[in-house]
């Protein structure tokens, strides 16, 4: 008693220590707007010191792209073997599924043997659903594969699912290695983390040229693009699954004699397995999120069709293709979450025997063999005739169409509201901070939350973003993702409690976000800009429709995981449901409330590359000029900078809850 | 020293057998031309590369970004490029071009016409159009909140380049510039604006589907000569350079250098390419507004003009 009496005594005297620090940096604040005239410095960040790093960055990476060489072979020389290995693969799939068996290149090829027909894909999955889920999950796959052939996406639907079926195994195992690695060594795990931050908030646009030129210009670093940023959720989560298998199970595994090897194969990862999963499933969505990306650096399928559908104002066709993906999303989703909640075999040390999969695998052979023989005599079922497609026609683009004309007013005026009283304020106050105190308030609440190394990370970052010349455009990216990320979780939030308490809610809420999540921005950003004009609110509606699936998935996750027996006694005390929600079920979910809000963030920057299409002002927009005038270090440099402002929120954030959870007594 | 090359080339080799198909250095290895992501640049590539066929040679299209393309135009993943606008692409074909890696294929007699634009609506509402002196009267007219009492003038993505902020400033026009991101949010303001007959003044460019399907008119200002872009005393505004319209863009092929040795015969042929605004125009309305397919229209085009095409392969 008397010990956490003292504690709160000596809280409440450093809780005053620090108001006092942050009285003094508003002080500091008001001082500089007094000075303005005579230390301009203060406020805006004078060009003449910039730290030329973009240009070091541009000649290094010249360098390594035409330059380093080990004796034996060039740097790009061995890039490029490595992309031949992954294309060996990926020309099978694709000679599967997408283009048949062709001998030549081009337009000379012959084909030698037709590519697998609609008809047996469609078998083979719904096989597939049936085996790991059962005829519901079976009728579910076999509809999403139906839609491709029935709306005409088959062709541009297989080319986006032969690069899908090898970059996802790619990412799913590199993952993995890598978690192993970071679980075995703290050193590894310790290097491992920031690059695992660059990984998902650099955005794409900003290291693409020297991709290409390393990978070629094609599908393979489509792929590899595609695996960079799919892959950092399944690292984080083998590590954290590793983390949580019990002692006990690992100390059974060496008294029984296992090597580490055999302990890692035989153990851990078979317990570890359902939440390995889960990083599975990440990298499946992220991987279809980037298939607009990858389109434009030749992996062709969907994402083009949504591209080119969208340069056109096609409406309809935009939606058509773009709900293809999120339909190959959700079928391959479903069937991997399936797979990993397949009852487990009784003891966990045996794997599943050989035998049982042999039926299905020699029916799936037995499905394709059929239909290609049949595909030969009968046209229809090697290719979906064009006569049986449907299409919804101009139905969407006349939506958009009534909307406009009957309600474009009313949504101005919305717009506006927001625009003149809230947005542009903002905006005006967050460029007229100087940026001296801004580096300070950070430090300063870094130094609060975590420590004087906290403080140090947080303000040397921002002094980063400032001497690069970027601190206007990052702070209209603060803006911009900050305001998102706010209505983000003011929208999101409550629907994730009300989804943890209705389970039919609970359903649709799943489909909207896992659709959100994969309907690439694009089909829902063009209808924005026809309703609210080119500008930072259209780009706002298109953050906030990205950003908001974690705050509500999250916050779901996390109440419903809230252990039942704390519930029952929460009862038991006389607790309205009310009290309920409020004193236990949202305290005790607030740490995965918060990862949600991290997430949230970093979905709302990595929405910077798609704001930056409709005329926003940010470091979005950088990367993007960058890439048109062929700039590297530019590109990369306001990549970093993205990067760095996603790390600041993430550490603080991160702080700020391991605080809270240890004062919860939860850590 | 000589051990060391030994090992090398072996290895070098090594390699290059494993990756035969893409290295062997035969003629017949196929042309790669790039597609992106609008109909004109379609119906061009596909002229090119049927008449290369004709010619024996072997042709693949690939989809892939209009600047990102650049990186596969230097390493030679890619060969040929038949639309590259000056407005939008100068800068980093010129980045490019300085590398040595890429060549410069001519232009393709289209020329890029590209300015301020109205719906042919709006000359209602401000009488004095097409005389760019009109759009100072009628500012109010073209106002949104944001920008108010200035007007609002769309113009291209910041990379476009084309001076509109400082046209603003040296014909004093009280007129706001915005900046879209991408040519497709400009046409979907357009779109929008059209289907409400709102005001909406905007950067249009030919050809392109836009002009054949909304009915309006371009701004006409002083006529641009390469005087007023370079010296400030020239024009209405003494002081000020870009106090004119804008001038016609070329559109350029780029190619791979390395291609020349590889396909002498392709790439003479897609330098002869020459094709005009008005057929480019009538091809791109045929496919965009009246949904014909673009198989037909370049079958169309390839068997009504054969005497052009075989003269380019000669």
């Amino acid at each position: 008693m008397n010990a956490t009496r003292h504690s709160t005594a000596s809280s409440s005297s450093t809780a005053q220590r620090w108001w006092a620090i942050w009285a003094g940096l508003l002080a500091f604040t008001l001082l500089c707007y007094l000075l303005k005239d005579s230390f301009p410095w203060l406020f805006k960040y004078p060009r003449a010191w910039t730290w030329p790093l973009r240009f070091w960055i541009s000649d290094f990476m010249k360098w390594l792209m035409n330059s380093l060489d080990f004796g034996l072979f060039t740097f790009r020389e061995a890039t490029r073997f490595f992309s031949w290995i992954i294309e060996q693969p990926y020309w099978v799939a694709k000679s599967l599924l997408s283009s048949g068996f062709l001998k030549g290149q081009g337009s000379g090829a012959i084909e030698i043997f037709p590519r697998l027909p609609w008809v047996g894909v469609i078998g083979i999955v719904m096989l597939m659903g049936w085996k790991v889920g059962g005829r519901n999950l079976s009728l579910l796959v076999g509809a999403c594969f139906l839609y491709l052939a029935a709306f005409g996406q088959w062709d541009s639907a297989m080319t986006t699912l032969s690069s899908i079926v090898i970059s996802v195994p790619l990412g799913v195992f590199g993952g993995l290695l890598l978690g192993i690695q970071a679980h075995r060594s703290a050193h590894f795990n310790q290097a491992l983390s920031p690059i695992l931050d660059l990984m998902q908030t650099v955005p794409v646009f900003a290291y693409l040229v020297p991709v290409l030129i390393l990978f070629g210009f094609g599908p393979v670093s489509a792929m590899i693009a595609t695996i960079i940023y799919a892959m950092p959720p399944m690292v984080r989560i083998t590590i954290l699954a590793l983390q949580k298998v019990p002692d006990e199970i690992v100390e059974f595994g060496k008294m029984a004699g296992c090597s580490s090897r055999q302990l890692l194969m035989k153990v851990q990862l078979p317990t570890a397995k359902p939440a390995i999963m889960v990083g599975v499933n990440q990298v499946v969505m992220l991987s279809l999120n980037m298939v607009i990306i990858a389109s434009m650096i030749g992996a062709g399928g969907l994402g083009f069709d949504v591209l080119n559908a969208l340069r056109r104002l096609k409406i309809g066709e935009g939606i058509e293709a773009g709900v293809a993906i999120t339909l190959l999303a959700i079928a391959l989703d479903r069937l991997s979450q399936a797979f990993a909640n397949q009852p487990q075999p009784a003891q966990i040390l045996t794997s599943q025997s050989l035998l049982q999969k042999h039926p299905y695998l020699l029916a799936s052979a037995g499905i394709a063999i059929t239909t290609w023989l049949l595909g030969l005599v009968v046209p229809a079922v090697q290719i979906f005739p064009e006569e049986w497609q449907v299409s919804t026609g101009s139905f969407w683009g006349d939506v958009v169409r009534y909307i406009n004309i009957n309600y474009f007013d009313e949504l101005d005026a919305v717009k506006n509201f927001l625009l003149l009283n809230i947005m542009i304020p903002t905006k005006r106050f967050l460029l007229s901070l100087p940026w001296v105190a801004v580096v300070i308030g950070v430090s300063i609440a870094g130094a609060r939350l975590g420590g004087w190394r906290l403080a140090m990370l947080a303000g040397l970052s921002a002094i980063f973003i400032a001497t690069v010349g970027l601190w206007p455009k990052a702070m209209i990216t603060i803006y911009l993702c900050g305001l998102s990320v706010i209505i983000a979780c003011m929208i999101g939030i409550p629907i994730g409690v009300a989804a943890s308490r209705n389970e039919n809610l609970h359903r649709i809420v799943q489909v909207v976000i896992d659709t959100l999540q994969t309907l690439p921005s694009f089909v829902y950003l063009m209808p924005v800009v026809m309703l609210f004009r080119v500008g930072d609110f259209a780009a706002m509606l298109a953050v906030i429709a990205y950003a908001v699936v974690p705050a509500i998935r999250y916050t779901d996750h996390g109440i419903r995981n809230v252990p039942p027996h704390l519930i029952e006694a929460a009862i038991a005390t006389g607790c309205t449901k009310r009290q309920i929600l409020w004193k236990v079920q949202m305290p005790l979910a607030l740490p995965e409330i918060m990862l949600g809000i991290n997430q949230t963030i970093m979905m709302a920057l990595s929405m910077l590359v798609i704001t930056a299409l409709v005329g926003t002002r940010d470091l979005g927009q950088e990367v993007y000029i960058a890439l048109t005038k062929a700039d590297i270090g530019r590109g990369i440099v306001a990549g970093l900078a993205i990067a760095l402002i996603a790390i600041i929120v993430d550490r603080l954030i991160g702080a700020w809850s391991n605080k809270r959870k240890r004062e919860l007594g939860i850590g | 020293m000589n051990y060391k090359n030994i090992i090398k080339s072996t290895v070098a080799a090594a390699m290059m057998s494993l990756m035969a198909g893409q290295a062997s250095a035969q003629s017949s290895d196929p042309i790669k031309l790039t597609i992106h992501d609008w109909t004109g640049q379609y119906v061009t590539t596909h002229i090119m590369g049927e008449v290369l066929k004709k010619a024996g040679f072997n042709i693949e299209y690939v989809q892939a970004d209009y600047i990102a393309q650049f990186a596969g135009l230097e390493t030679g993943d890619l060969h040929i490029a038949m639309e590259m606008w000056e407005t939008t692409g100068k800068d980093a074909m010129d980045a490019s071009l300085k590398t040595g890696k890429t060549v410069d294929l001519g232009e393709t007699g289209m020329d890029a016409k590209e300015e301020w634009w109205y719906p042919s609506y709006m000359k209602e509402k401000c009488p004095g159009l097409p005389d760019w002196k009109a759009l100072n009267k009628c500012a109010e007219v073209f106002s949104v909140p944001e920008t108010a009492p200035k007007g609002r003038y769309l113009g291209g993505p910041v990379t476009w380049g084309g001076f509109d902020d400082e046209r603003a400033e040296a014909l004093g026009l009280d007129f706001e510039v915005v900046h879209a991101g991408t040519d497709a949010a400009l046409f979907a303001e357009l779109e929008s604006a059209y289907q409400r007959k709102a005001p909406i003044l905007l950067w249009v460019y030919a050809p392109h589907w836009a002009v054949a399907k909304f009915d309006g008119e371009w701004v006409e200002f002083p006529e641009y000569t390469p005087e007023c872009y370079n010296d400030a005393s020239w024009g209405i505004n003494k002081d000020m350079k870009y106090d004119c319209g804008k001038p016609f863009g070329w559109i350029k092929k780029v190619g791979w250098k390395g291609g020349e040795e590889k396909w002498p015969g392709a790439y003479k042929a897609v330098r002869n390419f020459k094709i005009d605004n008005d057929e480019m125009g009538k091809m791109i309305a045929a496919i965009d507004l009246d949904g014909k397919k673009l198989e037909d229209v370049v079958a169309g085009w390839m068997s009504k003009n054969e005497a052009r095409w075989k003269a380019w392969i000669q």
